[in-house]
């Protein structure tokens, strides 16, 4: 699995990462993002509701797993 | 004895204020602050603090000329300061529907709200030691909260749902649980503005004895009150009235022991002429209310519509017809909230904000954050008795630009 650090960032940065990545994955593919800025775990389920992409949930504190659906 | 607010003495002294606040006026020039007075830029947070109503300005300056005394002295001066707190006390309960004798003034809605919830807990502590809130409460609630769980008490926090709205199922079943001694569920989200089920709440709480407490600082003097409360809040200035007065109702045969000195709900501390101008502004709000609400309605309807059609990838909150008149709330995707904040004062537009960044903690809005909803970008507008449609027309017509300048320079367009 692919993991994106974005530790250290300010939101929406780590927000920013996810969606310039997660359109070079192939449709199915899990992207870990690592983000401690306390808005990231509000605004990556969000961002993924917005954007259609699925939210698999945060395996760890400041760890957040995301999949390519489209 | 309850007396009428026209009891009141007629403004007399206007020109004593402006005397004494010229040299400030001239020093703050002089130090390049921009004064902000009438309607020169579009003051869209009134949630915060509504810009004083002319009714409390009026009532205020009579009230420094004829209030000072102490009112619990019995010399014929103090007689008449005791006479207008007895007035202001009148017309406030009145609006509020409830007894003289069930309400007091304090030092702010803070003060009010940290009263409230622990007096309500103290007054039961027979029962038990556990509060029952919502998880979108006022941060003043939630701080009251914190401290009731550091002195040996717990407290049960219910969810909301997408548009803000409690979990009623969820809260039913928190105040079922034994040694429940209160219950807190905010009137309306003073960030997103939807309306809570308050009477509802009530009702389930009443059903297992448990009295609830109701932070009603976005609704009082905006329109009609929830029933079934037992303990109520509100906070002056957001109704157009001075900062610094909070009101607190303890309805009859509510259990209820004071926390601090004794005295504090007797108003011995009270700033008389600011209650007795939050008094005058209550009532002047109040008459004004349905009128204003029909208005702030229709203009939040536009910016809703309007900055959904016009702003790509924005997230507007809260219910779209379960809410509060004057308040609206949206969130601009790959937009530091701060940096928006900042160029909409440049614009001349004070909007505040629930992201991290705009907030002194660094974290994002606990009324975002419980909804699940996008907390960064985010912008809340709240109008007050002298916002316009021109100004809110001309905010509409600025945000998309701004909005897309700031994407353009973080370089996220077309993510």
């Amino acid at each position: 699995m692919e993991i994106l650090d974005c530790r250290g960032q300010r939101c929406p940065l780590p927000v920013i990462a996810l969606a310039r990545r997660l359109p070079d994955l192939p449709v199915g593919a899990t992207l870990r993002v690592l983000a401690d800025d306390p808005a990231a775990a509000t605004d990556i389920p969000a961002w993924c509701r917005m954007r259609g992409q699925d939210y698999l949930g945060s395996p760890e504190r400041f760890a957040f797993d995301v999949r390519r659906a489209g | 004895m309850v007396l009428p607010l026209s009891h009141l003495p007629s403004p007399t002294v206007a020109h004593y204020s402006t005397k004494v606040l010229t040299p400030l006026r001239g020093s703050a020039r002089r130090r390049g602050y921009r004064l902000i007075v009438g309607v020169s830029e579009a003051y869209f947070d009134a949630a915060s603090a509504a810009p004083l109503h002319p009714a409390a300005r009026q009532a205020l300056a009579a009230a420094l000329d004829d209030g000072w005394a102490d009112p619990a002295r019995l010399y014929s001066r103090a007689r008449r300061a005791r006479q207008l707190l007895d007035a202001a006390r009148g017309a406030t309960a009145e609006v509020l529907g409830v007894r003289p004798d069930e309400l007091s003034f304090t030092a702010g809605g803070t003060a009010a709200a940290h009263t409230a919830v622990l007096g309500g807990l103290a007054g039961r502590a027979r029962v038990g030691g556990r509060l029952v809130h919502s998880a979108i409460e006022h941060s003043a609630v939630l701080h009251a909260a914190e401290r009731h769980v550091a002195a040996g008490g717990t407290a049960a926090s219910v969810g909301v749902d997408r548009l803000g709205r409690v979990d009623l199922a969820a809260f039913a079943a928190e105040v079922a649980a034994p040694g429940t001694a209160l219950a807190a569920l905010i009137s309306a989200s003073h960030e997103v503005g939807t309306v809570q089920p308050v009477a509802e709440a009530a009702e389930a709480a009443a059903a297992h004895g448990v009295p609830l407490y109701v932070d009603a600082a976005q609704s009082v003097g905006r329109g009609p009150l929830p029933s079934g409360w037992s303990i109520l809040t509100a906070s002056a200035h957001k109704w157009g009235g001075p900062p610094g007065v909070g009101l607190l109702v303890v309805r009859k045969g509510t259990r209820f022991l004071t926390p601090g000195p004794a005295e504090e709900r007797t108003d011995r501390n009270a700033d008389l002429p600011s209650l007795v101008a939050a008094a005058a502004s209550l009532r002047a709000a109040a008459a004004e209310a349905a009128d204003l609400a029909d208005r702030h309605r229709a203009l939040v309807d536009r910016i809703r519509a309007t900055v959904a059609a016009t702003v790509p990838d924005v997230e507007v909150v809260g219910d779209p017809a379960a809410r509060l008149p004057h308040l609206v709330t949206f969130s601009c995707l790959y937009v530091d909230g701060e940096a928006l904040l900042h160029a909409l004062d440049r614009r001349g537009f004070a909007v505040s904000s629930g992201s991290s960044c705009t907030s002194s903690t660094l974290t994002p809005s606990h009324v975002l954050v419980a909804m699940g909803v996008l907390s960064h970008g985010n912008v809340r507008v709240s109008l007050h008795r002298e916002s316009t449609a021109e100004e809110v027309d001309r905010f509409l017509a600025e945000l998309p630009g701004i909005v897309a300048d700031l994407r353009a320079e973080a370089g996220v367009v077309n993510l």
